[in-house]
């Protein structure tokens, strides 16, 4: 599949440059591959869930020195905390607030939430490839309403123990065998074309 | 000569009428000051009729951008959704996997919904709203659900189960954990006010202080002493001003000087959106709820209900609303176990907290840190009904009565007299389901 590879310059290199405390003058746009443009943003997404997991959830969570409450309802309890998997969606909400340069989402062959199960052919299609293929990430473009989307799926592994078996225990799950390391989900980053 | 004659008057006439209406029409629009009647395509709804002849407050400078008119939207009902953890936000829709869904209702605009001029449309929610709302992306709840097969399309919402934006009250895991619950705690009570202990903050206390000395020809006023300013020391220069800056009768919402929070929820409440808009303070007259003709022309502001220099919370309460309010609910609340409640606790018998009153279940109490507050937005919690649940109800009483009274439209309007005619059976569903966990949990 041939793909743009005049596309989102600005909006990377803005990012990259604001976050360096620069980037006020003007640059000529120069081309990256769209790819390339989803992959660092899942790199930034994963690193930050993966941490997020690891160094708040297990290290406050039950598992460490229990004095938080990782819940689903976790604003009703006293010292609650969000699941991983609910951080990165506000995190999804937070960005779609303010950009509609690329949208991104969690989603899952067997999800807990129905809403969050792939509703676009390239979204199911995506989701059993990097089943089928464990490490593989899935590209491709799509029509949604009238836009054009580089629509790109990453693998969403069970990084932690109790990722697995908060799934196999909840009560909306469909798949109850999770183990650890398994593909459980996958990332969804849409870019418009 | 004569038939040309009389066209030429005509037509002369027809043009002099035609610049006639516009000069006025267009001194009309100018003028911050002249009525705007003329120009709204249809009357409002209850919830915005007070503020209609203030276009501004929704169109700002222009009618050509729906953007215009859902910032104006989120500016006056943002935070209410967001502390309501809005089960439907603005970003659900703007994911482009739902771009299919938002052929059939473009829910990231407040106004596919709730449309204004149309009060016609009304099904008593105080705005606009679709029956079908639900049913274009959740027609499919039977497959998932097997105890929603059969369910009308238009009862998700209207039966006591589900809300659109707010589920706090609702939602399964909520319910659970309150299944067991009896009808009436055993203590019922609510949390004391400590507004005095706010009042220490430094630049406070020096507001209340005031400065100079009132003119010499004022004199303590007859209800003074022993109310609670007089007893937190307030001086009279803190509201009138000093001597050479005295006021008779200080600005509507001179109170906020000292009252930020209590006045911020006052303006947010069709008790004060009025003067929120800069203009007049609203009077009963202009309400669409039936209330005493001889209140109608008093003008809502703090001491309308608090009193000029009594300040009495507890008429405050009870007497001040129903000074105005003339309708069915307000009426029998006099007849209510709720008074009953308060005139036992006013008379000493039982402990404080003990009684419920109109601020009771229209003012709540909230909790911020270490601040017991009393909620001045009266209108926060009216509708959908359910938003009373968990800031109201659940204080005195069990969830799963609760959401029954409240889903007994005859019930609330007699004041809550008598049992609900019906039991909504959510709690009892999320009991059931919870059952077929065979008790599996996660590790949280």
């Amino acid at each position: 599949m041939q793909y743009s590879r005049t596309l989102f310059a600005t909006a990377l290199a803005t990012l990259l440059l604001s976050a360096c405390g620069g980037g006020q003058e003007s640059k000529p746009a120069v081309g990256i591959d769209p790819q390339v443009y989803t992959d660092s943003l899942f790199a930034v997404m994963n690193a930050d869930r993966t941490n997020y997991t690891k160094m708040i959830i297990g290290r406050l969570g039950p598992a460490g020195a229990d004095s938080i409450k990782p819940h689903e309802y976790w604003e009703d309890l006293e010292n609650g905390a969000p699941l991983p998997a609910q951080m990165f969606r506000y995190g999804a909400e937070a960005v779609a607030e303010v950009s509609s340069d690329f949208s991104y989402s969690l989603q899952s062959l067997w999800p807990i939430n129905s809403q969050n199960a792939p509703k676009t052919e390239l979204e199911k299609e995506g989701l059993q490839y990097i089943v089928d293929n464990p490490g593989k990430n899935f590209y491709g473009t799509e029509a949604l309403g009238d836009t054009t989307y580089y629509t790109a799926v990453y693998p969403d592994v069970a990084v932690a123990a109790p990722c697995a078996a908060c799934h196999n225990n909840h009560k909306d799950s469909p798949k109850t065998d999770f183990e650890l390391g398994d593909v459980m989900g996958g990332v969804v980053i849409r870019v418009p074309m | 000569m004569g038939k040309p004659g009389i066209k030429t008057l005509w037509w002369g006439l027809w043009l002099l009428g035609s610049l006639a209406l516009a000069a006025w029409l267009g001194m009309s629009l100018l003028d911050n000051d002249a009525s705007k009647s003329a120009f709204l395509p249809g009357a409002m709804t209850h919830g915005h009729h007070q503020i209609e002849l203030q276009c501004s407050a929704c169109h700002d400078e222009g009618f050509n951008s729906q953007e215009v008119l859902q910032n104006a939207c989120v500016n006056c009902h943002g935070e209410q959704l967001a502390d309501a953890r809005d089960s439907h936000p603005k970003s659900k829709f703007t994911d482009p996997r739902n771009a299919n869904r938002l052929a059939n209702v473009d829910a990231r605009y407040c106004v596919s919904c709730h449309v204004e001029h149309r009060p016609e449309l009304d099904v008593g929610m105080g705005v606009t709203l679709p029956m079908d709302m639900c049913v274009h992306c959740h027609q499919d709840i039977g497959e998932e659900r097997p105890s929603h097969q059969g369910m009308a399309f238009d009862t998700c919402a209207s039966a006591g189960c589900h809300n659109f934006h707010d589920n706090l009250a609702l939602y399964e895991d909520f319910l659970l954990a309150h299944a067991d619950e009896p009808w009436l705690s055993e203590r019922p009570r609510l949390t004391p006010r400590n507004l005095a202990s706010r009042m220490s903050d430094a630049d406070l206390v020096a507001l209340i202080q005031g400065s100079g000395t009132p003119p010499a020809d004022k004199t303590v006023p007859e209800h003074w002493d022993g109310n609670a300013h007089a007893e937190a020391g307030v001086a009279c220069t803190a509201c009138h001003g000093d001597a050479d800056q005295w006021v008779d009768k200080p600005a509507p919402l001179q109170c906020a000087q000292c009252h930020e929070q209590e006045n911020e929820g006052f303006l947010q409440g069709r008790h004060g959106m009025r003067l929120a808009m800069e203009l007049s303070p609203m009077t009963p007259s202009q309400s669409v709820l039936n209330m005493h003709v001889e209140a109608s022309h008093r003008e809502l502001t703090c001491i309308s209900c608090h009193g000029a220099h009594d300040f009495d919370t507890q008429k405050a309460a009870v007497d001040s609303c129903l000074g105005c309010h003339n309708d069915e609910h307000s009426n029998e609340y006099l007849r209510s176990s709720h008074h009953r409640l308060w005139q036992a606790e006013k008379r000493g018998e039982l402990p404080p907290g003990s009684g419920v009153t109109c601020a009771t279940c229209h003012m709540p109490r909230e909790t911020h840190g270490d601040d017991v507050l009393v909620q001045h937005n009266q209108s926060l919690t009216l509708r959908p009904v359910e938003k009373m649940i968990r800031p109201v109800c659940m204080q005195c009483h069990g969830l799963e009565f609760a959401i029954d009274a409240l889903a007994d439209p005859h019930l609330v309007e007699k004041n809550f007299q008598g049992k609900p005619e019906h039991h909504v059976p959510s709690v009892d569903m999320a009991v059931e389901r919870d059952k077929a966990r065979e008790g599996k949990r996660g590790p949280y």
